[in-house]
């Protein structure tokens, strides 16, 4: 079954923006799916279309075989978002936070309250559970909006942007708690500029340009899709770059050389071109951002 | 249903939390005020005013001051809740949730209507210290105070969906509602004026409300009562209809 299934989905803003132009997507269950694309792409006004937040010009939109315009209830059940803003009352209590969302959601209070618990435990908010929202930090916010999308315990969690101005640390712990999500059988679509995360985190991705998807594919197929690779060398000291030139190198400092090494060329062949230059190489990986390659090619 | 009946329940309690939390701007302004009223209006002047149908002066504007307490704290509960849910954009966690359109107008109605009740309580509390108001028929007071409280609430929903700032908050209140209360009735039987403004006043809304309510203290009326009671329900229904169409649309707070 498919989480979410988007058919010739279009949007045109009132003031004639077309924003959406007849988009299809399809999100398997439990897929770890990114929505790539630049600001004004379209993205947002997609998952805004899904979470009932933007009313759509024309197209269907289902969620786990719930259409949102005729089982709209049955399909907001299924979704849980965190959006890009803080869009909570900045004067309500944590706890309030979350357990008024899970009766939004028609929870029992009692199970509401043990749902809450459970959340804010989960991503460690528990401590902070009758402070002021305003109080928080950004991390925290973030995390709190993240506990509230999951207290209803949703098959779908739609993510827009959950890490933009969120500090590594935090970053790398949100994706470890997403991860075991996913593994728990929660289908993850997120929106994201950090394309490490999609490389890190996702198995499909669509790449959104002007309101249409220019590429739709999994993220290991994008990834080959590049014809070259960026490694790092790290060396003891810099010597000549004679002989290097075909590798494009670029002297990031002292100890850092950068090369380029198109898909058909052996890492071998430039590791001994290197030693006959008399470098002494310490350290030798890629620099992971293919994605952001192939995503910049196409914007 | 079920579900929908938990989310009502859980946006009534939100909100009758909100009204408890900020009681010193909710609850205690109108008595602040209303007092005034009684001291400058009732002692002040009305011991120079002549009985209205038998009634002293200060006790024939009890009613009159009670509602206009209701009807401000009706509209300002609905309008600056719903509103500021708007700027901060919480309101998105109500329109993400499967809840129906009826669940929110039925949360925020029923919260000023519960406002506006007790404010009115209150208020009433506050005229036994300056006179002896006596109740006529328990069950048109509460009548009217109930309806009112809801058309206020509803009208107040309808300005918080359109409302894109502050001030488009504020207008309705200060240009509209603020004259309406006052040629309404507050401080006058609206048998003592011209014939030409008797029948302008019959224009005002508000009059009947305050005419139905103060009958259900002294069993007299300018208007008919039925009349008054029907107008009340008619304006409730069309109002809850109106803002159930709004916010099937979603205009104002979707895009």
């Amino acid at each position: 079954m498919n989480a979410i299934e988007i058919k010739n989905l279009v949007k045109t803003y009132k003031n004639g923006t077309q924003a959406v132009k007849g988009v299809d997507l399809v999100v398997p269950q439990g897929d770890f799916f990114a929505l790539l694309g630049a600001n004004g792409a379209g993205k947002t006004t997609i998952i805004s279309i899904l979470i009932g937040l933007v009313n759509k010009t024309s197209g269907t939109v289902k969620v786990f075989d719930h259409n949102i315009d005729q089982e709209f209830d049955l399909a907001k059940r299924c979704i849980g978002v965190v959006p890009q803003e803080f869009n909570f009352n900045m004067f309500e209590k944590v706890h309030d936070i979350v357990s008024i969302q899970a009766g939004f959601f028609g929870i029992e209070r009692k199970i509401a309250v043990k749902n809450t618990e459970e959340v804010l435990k989960k991503v460690g908010l528990w401590d902070k559970k009758n402070a002021m929202a305003r109080t928080l930090s950004g991390g925290m916010k973030r995390r709190l909006m993240i506990a509230r999308a999951l207290v209803h315990k949703p098959r779908v969690l739609v993510l827009d942007e959950p890490t933009a101005g969120v500090d590594v640390q935090l970053r790398v712990g949100m994706w470890d708690y997403l991860r075991e999500l996913n593994a728990q059988g929660v289908t993850i679509l997120l929106t994201t500029h950090y394309l490490e995360e999609v490389q890190q985190m996702c198995r499909n991705a669509a790449i959104i340009k002007e309101g249409q998807i220019v590429r739709l594919d999994s993220v290991k197929n994008l990834n080959k899709f590049i014809t070259q690779e960026t490694y790092v060398i790290a060396v003891k000291t810099m010597e000549s770059l004679a002989g290097l030139e075909a590798y494009k190198p670029v002297v990031v400092d002292d100890h850092t050389l950068e090369v380029e090494l198109n898909r058909d060329e052996q890492l071998n062949g430039l590791l001994i071109k290197l030693i006959n230059n008399k470098f002494d190489i310490t350290d030798v990986h890629p620099k992971g951002q293919r994605l952001e390659k192939l995503f910049l090619s196409l914007l | 249903m079920k579900y929908q009946w938990i989310a009502f329940q859980t946006l009534l309690r939100k909100e009758i939390s909100r009204i408890i939390r900020i009681w010193t701007q909710t609850l205690l302004p109108p008595l602040v005020t209303q007092s005034l009223y009684f001291i400058i209006f009732g002692k002040f002047i009305g011991s120079q005013v002549g009985a209205i149908n038998g009634v002293t002066y200060m006790s024939f504007i009890v009613p009159g001051l009670v509602m206009m307490a209701v009807i401000n704290s009706a509209y300002g509960n609905v309008v600056s809740s719903f509103f500021g849910a708007k700027f901060q954009r919480s309101i998105e966690e109500m329109l993400v949730s499967p809840m129906q359109e009826w669940v929110i107008v039925g949360g925020y109605a029923t919260a000023g209507i519960i406002r506006g009740i007790v404010v009115g309580a209150l208020v009433f509390l506050v005229s036994c210290f300056f006179t002896h108001p006596t109740i006529h028929q328990f069950g048109i007071v509460m009548l009217f105070m109930i309806l009112t409280s809801a058309v206020f609430s509803l009208a107040a929903l309808i300005n918080g969906i359109f409302a894109r700032n502050f001030d488009e908050v504020a207008i309705f209140q200060n240009f509209v509602l603020v004259p309406l209360i006052y040629l309404g009735g507050v401080f006058y039987s609206i048998s003592r004026l011209p014939v030409f403004w008797q029948n302008l006043s019959k224009l005002n809304p508000i009059l009947y409300m305050i005419d139905g309510f103060r009958y259900g203290f002294f069993g007299f009326s300018d208007v008919s009562v039925p009349f008054s009671a029907g107008l009340l329900i008619v304006l409730t229904l069309v109002l809850w209809q109106i803002n159930i169409v709004l916010l099937k649309k979603g205009i104002g707070i979707k895009s």
